[in-house]
């Protein structure tokens, strides 16, 4: 099986702060791969260096589509690299709380579209043809996601769960083959996050690659066909669930050891 | 009990009111006779006074906070229903009133009223940068300025017309856009604000200090009036043909605006005012999103400053200070954040207001500022806060089928 995300020696220093060193890291079609470590290890940094919110000062981030050819992503702005395939959400929730909740699934939309100024202004009948499409595809994702009776509520006023499945429906309706969940199931409930493992075991088997950094360990050993475990920047264990379970480094970070 | 409460921290604010007034209100010192006046009478105005406005303020206060809790409950759309009742003979009436206007009022109001619809089509056009986009832009007289002298200009050196012009000058008010709009990519919010307001500076500079360009601060005088297929006219015909001109060129925003806002390109300017980060994450270009709203903002600024410089027939640096892209902000701020109905009528009240209120003339700027505070304490999100469009979906098993 080839690998679709190829992360290539990364690293990424804030002055003389090294937050990401040498990181190796491959996800392969289809899998759930989970990125896990303590606080500060570095795992939200990794995110945002492999979709482009920073440059990396160092490594090389691949990406392959399903049918396409392998591609070098760094350097990229966010726009593209999520036009590319690879889309995400946030670790502090970044709806756009104003709009309804139809509408954040449909700026999910926009990298797919194409109706321009002149197109917007006159509506012709592709601009209108489109329009509709993207008001299907957004209420066929809310319908997935579970929220279709709440519509036109602003996304603000959602309760805490909903959100965060709002963020993942927005994430999706930029049609990723790549997913990135940055904490999705922090400050959920059990029946939230029970929900929550559903949704991404149907991703999954939609054939969807999705990488998650998670706290919650019930849920990264129930989920995850692999997992990374980071400290301070660092990679420290890979391997299977049951593997890290018993891996005494990744023991040590997290509960630290007498002497 | 609570009542009590109120009660109480309303008598110390009183209280605080006279001890701090009690120099300016109730001593006088009279230096003729020698002899130092305690005006009582005062205080106890300054005390009952206060007591009573702080009351006040704070049941609306309270009142508000209310009603925004209860608020939060509702979708976006549960208010707009009911406004679309209406909506069918207010239209009616208002083209009404429109078509008869000049004909029942004297030029003076006509020309009143052409101003004003030229301020509706600023409102809008700077609408979609701080509205929609949510860029600060203080310097937006500077593309009203573009347009102005595009027009004198051309006319005055190639004699080109009005009709001719009109699309030049929205060209060019665009392309300044595009201008200011690449050195700010990266600003936002303060510094966004401070650099635009730079911008409107200079280009007032330029147009006041360039002799050889754009005559100084004397200005160009003799900017012919718009023509009707060469047809003369006199003063007054002029007038209600200007008039006329910009009832339809406000119109045709109004139409352009609204379509672009609910179109895929303003869904992206809202989403980049929302979050910026996230709204680039989720595959919009922030480059191109943020110079398509500053080029269009610019637009329409372009083309009422061709149409202001053929109605005034002269123009000169003093008309483009920063005082005006204040009142059009202003408007913009009055009506609410993107919303088209709101800028509409807070452009009417900004406008026509000051003139009809000539016989105060000494307080219109106390009256205006006044205003301004109200809404920020009492309304801060504007006359009509801007909806969102809702979607009606019917519940059946095969979501594509049910959409109307």
């Amino acid at each position: 099986m080839k690998p679709i995300l190829t992360v290539d020696k990364l690293s990424m220093d804030f002055g003389g702060l090294r937050a990401l060193d040498r990181l190796d890291l491959e996800i392969n079609t289809g899998e759930i791969v989970a990125l896990i470590g303590p606080n500060g290890a570095g795992k939200s940094t990794f995110f945002n260096c492999i979709t482009g919110i920073y440059l990396p000062t160092g490594g090389d981030v691949y990406l392959t589509p399903p049918h396409g050819r392998k591609k070098i992503i760094n350097g990229l702005k966010p726009n593209q690299v999520t036009k590319k395939g690879m889309a995400r959400t946030f670790q502090n929730i970044r709806l756009f709380t104003e709009m309804t909740v139809l509408e954040n699934i449909m700026i999910g939309r926009h990298c797919r579209t194409k109706a321009s100024i002149l197109g917007a202004v006159f509506k012709g009948p592709g601009t209108i043809r489109e329009e509709k499409e993207i008001v299907e595809d957004s209420y066929r994702i809310l319908v997935k996601i579970g929220l279709a009776d709440s519509v036109n509520m602003k996304a603000t006023n959602l309760p805490y769960g909903a959100q965060r499945r709002l963020e993942i429906g927005r994430a999706l309706a930029t049609e990723p083959f790549l997913l990135l969940l940055d904490e999705p199931a922090a400050g959920m409930n059990p029946m939230e996050t029970k929900e929550l493992d559903d949704l991404i075991i149907s991703l999954r088997d939609e054939g969807m690659a999705i990488l998650l950094i998670e706290h919650d360990m019930k849920l990264v050993m129930s989920l995850s066909s692999r997992i990374y475990v980071m400290d301070y920047g660092k990679k420290i264990a890979q391997g299977t669930p049951v593997e890290i379970r018993n891996n005494p480094k990744v023991i040590k970070a997290y509960l630290g050891t007498e002497n | 009990m609570f009542f009590v409460n109120e009660i109480k921290k309303s008598l110390l604010i009183s209280c605080w009111f006279i001890f701090l007034t009690f120099p300016i209100m109730v001593i006088r010192i009279n230096p003729y006779e020698e002899i130092v006046d305690y005006r009582w009478n005062n205080l106890i105005l300054v005390g009952v006074g206060s007591f009573i406005l702080s009351l006040v303020g704070r049941a609306v206060q309270r009142r508000r906070e209310k009603i925004g809790q209860n608020d939060t409950d509702q979708t976006a759309g549960s208010t707009f229903r009911i406004a679309t009742k209406m909506y069918v003979p207010l239209v009616a009436l208002s083209v009404l009133v429109i078509c008869c206007f000049p004909f029942v009022f004297s030029t003076y109001q006509t020309n009143i009223m052409t101003t004003a619809l030229i301020y509706v089509v600023l409102g809008l056009g700077l609408n979609i940068v701080v509205g929609l986009a949510g860029l600060l832009d203080l310097g937006y007289v500077a593309f009203y300025a573009v347009g102005a002298y595009s027009y004198a200009l051309l006319n005055y050196h190639f004699g080109l017309g009005f009709w001719t012009v009109l699309p030049i000058g929205a060209g060019l008010g665009a392309l300044f856009g595009i201008l200011l709009g690449f050195p700010v990519l990266r600003l936002r919010g303060d510094y966004l604000a401070i650099v635009t307001l730079g911008f409107g500076e200079i280009i007032r500079l330029i147009l006041e200090n360039w002799n050889d360009f754009s005559f100084g601060p004397s200005g160009i005088a003799n900017i012919p009036r718009p023509s009707f297929f060469g047809m003369e006219m006199s003063l007054q015909a002029a007038t209600i043909y200007i008039y006329f001109l910009m009832v339809g060129l406000a119109v045709f925003t109004v139409f352009v605006v609204n379509r672009l806002q609910h179109s895929r390109i303003g869904r992206a300017w809202i989403a980049l005012r929302e979050d910026e980060i996230a709204c680039q994450a989720m595959g919009i270009d922030k480059t191109k999103t943020k110079l398509t709203a500053f080029a269009l903002g610019a637009t329409w600024a372009g083309m009422m400053g061709v149409v202001f410089a053929a109605k005034t027939t002269f123009i000169n640096p003093a008309s483009f200070t920063f005082l005006e892209s204040a009142i059009i902000l202003s408007i913009v701020v009055l009506g609410g954040m993107g919303s088209i109905l709101g800028v509409i009528i807070a452009a009417f009240i900004l406008i026509l207001l000051p003139e009809y209120l000539r016989a105060f003339s000494d307080y219109r700027m106390l009256l205006f500022g006044a205003t301004m505070v109200m809404m920020m304490v009492f309304r801060p999100q504007g006359l009509v806060a801007p909806r969102r469009r809702c979607y009606q979906f019917r519940k059946t098993d095969d979501p594509a089928a049910g959409i109307k």
